[in-house]
């Protein structure tokens, strides 16, 4: 059957609408959450799958994984680290400002398994990324099972959201919070102990090649979630790309989620220093901040 | 020289026509303007666009109108133009090509309309796209002017799938025959390829958002960040529209599938002019996406995106930008125009020449290009020389940055997610006479259907399929059209 016919073309003040900063939440000192209205990416969004954003004229395009949705409120969920310029532009963001563009739902969903036992593990904002993953495995059964860390407790986020699907094991690497250690050696136990099907990790590079590194002798497939410097989200330029297999892919279209055992981890990492000089000048104080210059376009 | 005012225009005779020399272009001189974004052609003034006017023949049998693929009424526009009826030439080019100030600048003439052009076999053709150029800007800057023509709404929708050279076209079409057009953008901007590609030195940015602009007076209506395959189904626009026209282009780079690829300075010219035209990089740090400002850059691919993206390497301050084509020098794809003011902004050229490996440092930064040199072969199934590689002869350009600008495949993003629809082995979309897909109802054209190809094809895709879906249309009794027929009907009715 044909869906109702919707007078698409009537309804455009819902595409045109800025996106407007619903509910921000400071998680550690350089994460935010930010709740932004974009009701159709909400309605359609799947695990796994990002956004691409602008926060205004002359802003830089940005992929941000969507780490969660209510397509009731019509809200997407971006957890921000300010890192670069345009990060921190976005993380200072407040209710009521805007983002003017918002494009997507990008990248592929991520392959989820159906029933068995399923291993998260997230580092730092990386657990953000996790989170949508381990929503929808335990909405269809999934017996989930997540490990998360960061340096300190104050870069552990998202821990009480996960523990809604499962056990939540949090590591520090200074043990101000959790265990002491990495990620890497609380899994070691879990995958020695017990039977996982599949991990799905994300956060910083030479974590999820650790994750990668340590399931390959268990032979647990291991997913994880790249995050290479893109423009536009869509194939077209080829920025992003990345070794997998020895084939060079998009992490935009192809990906972004991978078979671990099989990504060039230190190719990424190389690529992902290549605006460093740049990152820097940009922070100058000289160069004025994205936001304000963005404020001026509210009602 | 012929005396003419604008106000009593006098009429040369045919000899007199004749001994009109093709006027010039004025350029922004090469040394200048290889330092800025401005535009190097300047247009022309509009007592030398007179002058030019003034060359044409007004054949009874205008061959240049075969070699335009939006036919382009070409001796009636010039034929206003020469008698200093500037709205009418504008009305005139307007009703067969709606970004005129677009083909004007990048339409390759030489091979098109000026090639057919009777004055080409003695001598200079007419300087057809100065004209177009002339009129269409005219258009633009005096669009208060103009009464935009009277249209009876169709009472059907249409959307379109990029807002590129083929989407526009056919919107423009589509919106004159009093269709509800919506037109779909992936990403925050329209004009496609005009504003991510072709960079603001040939076409200036400004012109495609008041082209664009001009659309949207005539109703159609543009949504950017919406990715079809994505954001929508091409099924949900289906069962949303009336029809549909997929002109989403061939935005997925080719590689050169050569060792050290993925090191550090090695772009798409895809992303080298992205970063440059959309992001405006050569603005950063006052605009935040960056770009990598070589001082060496070797460009691969010898057509006007590799031009392109050497001239705008130039620009960024590189002391050095080299084109490296591996077939010769007669054979470069680009046109001439393009290769011209590249020779003249101080670009090099290494001929006969292809890379086979991009070295690089400790770092993974870009030293060189390693190639090696060709020569001409056997004439291959394009009837050219196949460039065969000289053993031995490998050589190294030092350089930091390397652009490969040598096409692109079809992006599989919209038509993976759509299994009815046909495509052929290179992923392109196969489309019927009509330039209807195997989907009835969705029709497609520009390069999603060629393959890479030029923008006035796009748009001659696009145009003829405007027409198309308008015959479509007015004989498909769709869903809401039927309704919306039947209200206007009753309505009628009672009027009478």
């Amino acid at each position: 059957m044909t869906p109702e016919k919707r007078p698409f073309s009537h309804n455009l003040s819902y595409y045109e609408d800025m996106h407007l900063v619903v509910a921000k939440t400071r998680l550690s000192e350089n994460v935010v959450r930010l709740d932004v209205s974009a009701p159709r990416i909400a309605e359609v969004r799947q695990p796994g799958q990002f956004v691409i954003v602008r926060l205004g004229e002359g802003a830089e395009r940005i992929p941000l994984t969507i780490a969660d949705a209510d397509s009731d409120a019509g809200t997407l969920t971006l957890v921000i680290q300010a890192v670069g310029k345009s990060t921190k532009d976005l993380t200072s963001l407040e209710v009521g400002d805007s983002i003017t563009d918002i494009a997507g739902p990008l990248g592929h969903p991520t392959e989820l398994i159906t029933s068995g036992r399923a291993l998260c593990i997230g580092g730092g904002v990386g657990t953000a990324v996790v989170h949508p993953i381990a929503q929808e495995l335990f909405s269809r059964g999934v017996d989930v099972m997540s490990v998360i860390g960061g340096r300190a407790r104050d870069f552990v986020i998202f821990e009480n959201e996960l523990f809604r699907f499962g056990d939540v094991i949090v590591c520090t690497d200074d043990g101000s919070y959790g265990k002491k250690g990495l990620v890497t050696s609380v899994a070691q136990d879990i995958l020695a102990n017990s039977e996982i099907d599949i991990v799905y990790t994300a956060g910083p590079v030479p974590m999820m090649r650790a994750v990668a590194n340590l399931t390959r002798p268990f032979g647990v497939k291991t997913i994880v979630s790249l995050n290479p410097v893109m423009v536009d989200g869509t194939g077209m330029c080829g920025g992003c790309r990345v070794s997998v297999g020895g084939q060079t892919l998009f992490a935009c279209v192809d990906g972004p989620e991978f078979d671990g055992h099989e990504v060039d981890f230190e190719m990424l990492m190389d690529r992902l220093t290549t605006y460093r000089t740049a990152e820097k000048q940009s922070l100058n104080p000289n160069c004025q901040s994205r936001h304000a210059s963005v404020s001026t376009h509210l009602p | 020289m012929i005396a003419k005012s604008p106000d009593t225009p006098s009429k040369p005779t045919p000899k007199q026509r004749m001994l009109i020399e093709r006027q010039h272009m004025p350029e922004q001189d090469a040394q200048a303007r290889a330092a800025n974004f401005g535009e190097v052609n300047l247009g022309l003034t509009e007592q030398l666009a007179l002058l030019e006017a003034d060359r044409c023949l007004q054949c009874k049998v205008p061959k240049c109108v075969n070699g335009c693929p939006v036919k382009v009424n070409i001796p009636q526009f010039i034929k206003h133009l020469s008698e200093g009826d500037l709205p009418g030439a504008a009305k005139c080019l307007l009703r067969d090509n709606v970004l005129p100030s677009v083909t004007g600048r990048v339409c390759p003439q030489e091979s098109q309309c000026e090639s057919e052009c009777l004055r080409a076999h003695k001598g200079l053709s007419v300087a057809i796209g100065y004209l177009e150029r002339f009129v269409g800007d005219w258009a633009r800057e005096h669009s208060g002017d103009q009464t935009p023509n009277e249209v009876t709404p169709s009472g059907k929708t249409v959307a379109i799938v990029g807002s590129g050279p083929g989407g526009l076209a056919a919107a423009g079409g589509l919106a004159a025959s009093g269709h509800d057009v919506t037109v779909f953008e992936a990403l925050h901007k329209a004009g496609g390829v005009l504003i991510y590609g072709i960079p603001e030195f040939r076409l200036p940015k400004k012109i495609v958002e008041a082209e664009v602009r001009r659309l949207e007076k005539a109703g159609v209506k543009i949504v950017c960040n919406t990715i079809i395959g994505r954001t929508y189904t091409l099924q949900e626009l289906q069962g949303q529209f009336d029809a549909v026209f997929l002109a989403n282009g061939a935005g997925l780079p080719i590689f050169m599938n050569i060792p050290g690829e993925n090191l550090k300075g090695v772009y798409s010219a895809n992303e080298y002019l992205t970063r440059v035209n959309l992001m405006a990089a050569h603005e950063f740090p006052n605009s935040d996406t960056p770009v990598l400002r070589g001082k060496h850059v070797a460009i691969v691919g010898g057509g006007n995106v590799a031009m392109d993206a050497a001239r705008t390497a130039k620009r960024l301050g590189a002391e050095s930008s080299t084109i490296v084509y591996r077939r010769s020098k007669e054979e470069l794809p680009a046109r001439e125009e393009e290769a011209h003011h590249a020779r003249e902004e101080g670009l090099q050229f290494e001929f006969l020449a292809a890379p086979v490996q991009v070295l690089g440092n400790e770092e993974k930064w870009v030293t060189g290009l390693k190639c090696v040199r060709m020569q001409a072969g056997e004439p291959d199934e394009s009837g050219r020389a196949r460039p065969v590689a000289i053993p031995g002869s490998e050589f190294v350009i030092p350089c930091d940055t390397v652009v490969t600008a040598i096409g692109s495949r079809a992006n599989p993003l919209l038509t993976s997610t759509c299994p009815d629809l046909q495509l052929n082995k290179w992923g392109n979309i196969i489309v019927d006479e009509n330039g209807m897909t195997s989907l009835p109802g969705v029709f497609a054209g520009g390069d999603i259907v060629r393959g890479a190809a030029t923008v006035i094809l796009a748009m001659g895709d696009g145009k003829r399929a405007a027409k198309a879906m308008d015959d479509y249309l007015r004989n498909t009794e769709t869903e809401s059209g039927s309704i919306r027929n039947n209200i206007m009907a009753s309505l009628c009715d009672v009027n009478l």
